[in-house]
């Protein structure tokens, strides 16, 4: 019996020394911070890309113009290179080769890095969504004198967001647990964080179990909030 | 104002217009009946190039459309188009679906394209309908919409596509009536439809399409009352 309450005693030391000398609380709610700005500007970006990518691929099947078929070529390779190759090994090419400048905010790299590799994913979600789309949306706008451009920015791209939206807040989702691998590039995100207070306590265990719990929270959070979202959007389908 | 010389479409292997010379006149009202699989959609849509023509010429008020020159898109602003399944933007209200081509195109004004949506809307009895949105709307309403979205556009001919196919039989009348009140005002239309009393009542000239090429063509008159090809024949006293 003592000997448990001594276990526990020292469990509740370790978390507590994990948590609360020196501000370390503080260290958590920062990387937390880092871990939400990095995942929500790449998703901004993939999103960005996605459409872009999707676009140039979509529009390949429509016209016979070399341009268009050079772009899609380029989108085919980095789609390819990007899904074929781990995200982590992607990290380090761009952090270690690409900005070798100094100055350059290892956060800027991680939210760049992760945004383009979310890109070729969300190209594929978008592209799926589009060609749901049924193909009448696109005549009626062109029999209007819309450009093919035109007709899918204003007619066929809003309705191919909306049909997509579930799988975009999916990809968030993998976008936030992913962002735990900026720690090779020295990001002080919450993993980082947590294995630096681990080396400060020398006790590893308890601030990286701290971590995954927060992690586990806002994943847990924010597919709650799809779900509710999913459900309001099924709704105004049907009226 | 619409001309076709040896109009020619293929799909693969399989040739759906095998020559079609048409001069449609400025105000006139053509209707293109046919059975199914006869190529007259196809015919229709390759008017406004929705399917581009693999062979012959599409010309429009002088210019020739299939020409890849010419600027289609500008051509297309003055070709209204009516779709089967109306085709209405189902993520825009209706006033939305009304005013965005004016807007976007011509560069019509906000105010000024609201205004000229609810006049056109109040010609239909639909004015209470501009913030709903598509699939609020019955069938007859949703082409009836569908109609002066592309009527906001001030086009010189109107292209009909089966119209009245995906309606409900009930809904099919009000939507007739609206084509025949733009047809008496004087608007050239080209329609492709199965509703005989509509092309008796409405047409200056009524094509037979079979096979890919224009079969017959006469008035109405002459066309129902005296068809000469033993295939017109046949189809109407299936369809009559």
């Amino acid at each position: 019996m003592d000997a448990l309450l001594a276990r526990l005693q020292g469990l509740y030391e370790s978390f507590y020394n994990a948590i609360v000398p020196e501000q370390r609380y503080m260290a958590y709610v920062n990387g937390l911070k880092i871990t939400l700005i990095i995942s929500l500007f790449a998703v901004l970006l993939g999103v960005a890309i996605g459409v872009v990518v999707a676009v140039i691929k979509v529009c390949k099947d429509h016209t016979k113009s070399r341009l268009v078929h050079i772009l899609a070529k380029i989108c085919d390779l980095y789609i390819t290179v990007i899904r074929g190759t781990p995200l982590m090994v992607q990290l380090l090419i761009i952090y270690n080769l690409i900005f070798t400048s100094r100055d350059t905010s290892p956060i800027l790299v991680g939210t760049v890095c992760f945004g383009i590799n979310s890109g070729a994913y969300v190209a594929e979600i978008v592209r799926a969504g589009i060609n749901a789309v049924d193909v009448g949306q696109m005549e009626a706008g062109r029999s209007l004198g819309f450009t093919w451009l035109k007709t899918m920015w204003y007619i066929v791209l809003p309705q191919a967001i909306k049909n997509i939206l579930p799988a975009l807040g999916n990809e968030f989702i993998v976008l936030i647990k992913e962002t735990s691998v900026a720690s090779v590039i020295a990001v002080n995100d919450l993993t980082k964080n947590a294995q630096y207070i681990g080396s400060r306590t020398w006790d590893l265990i308890p601030p990286l179990i701290i971590a995954a719990v927060i992690y586990l929270i806002i994943v847990i959070g924010l597919s709650k909030l799809l779900k509710l979202f999913e459900r309001r959007l099924a709704k105004g389908d049907r009226h | 104002m619409i001309v076709t010389k040896q109009l020619r479409k293929s799909f693969g292997n399989h040739e759906v217009l095998k020559g079609i010379d048409q001069h449609i006149e400025k105000g006139e009202k053509v209707v293109v009946i046919g059975p199914s699989g006869s190529g007259k959609s196809t015919f229709l849509r390759c008017l406004n190039l929705l399917e581009e023509p693999t062979g012959g010429e599409v010309w429009f008020e002088g210019v020739q459309i299939t020409d890849p020159k010419n600027n289609i898109n500008s051509m297309r602003q003055k070709m209204g188009m009516v779709f089967q399944q109306f085709n209405l933007f189902p993520h825009l209200s209706v006033m939305d679906n009304i005013t965005l081509a004016p807007r976007k195109l011509k560069g019509v004004s906000a105010e000024e394209a609201r205004e000229k949506a609810v006049e056109l809307l109040r010609r239909i009895g639909l004015e209470e309908k501009a913030e709903s949105y598509p699939n609020q709307l019955s069938g007859g309403q949703k082409q009836r919409i569908a109609i002066i979205r592309a009527l906001a556009m001030d086009p010189d001919v109107m292209l009909f596509d089966e119209p009245t196919s995906a309606l409900d039989p009930e809904m099919v009348g009000e939507v007739l009536e609206l084509m025949k009140e733009l047809a008496r005002e004087g608007m050239t239309m080209v329609v492709v439809t199965h509703e005989m009393g509509f092309a008796k009542e409405v047409a200056n000239r009524v094509l037979f399409m079979d096979e890919g090429i224009v079969k017959e063509e006469n008035t109405p008159e002459e066309f129902f009352g005296a068809p000469n090809h033993p295939r017109l024949k046949e189809f109407l006293s299936k369809v009559l």
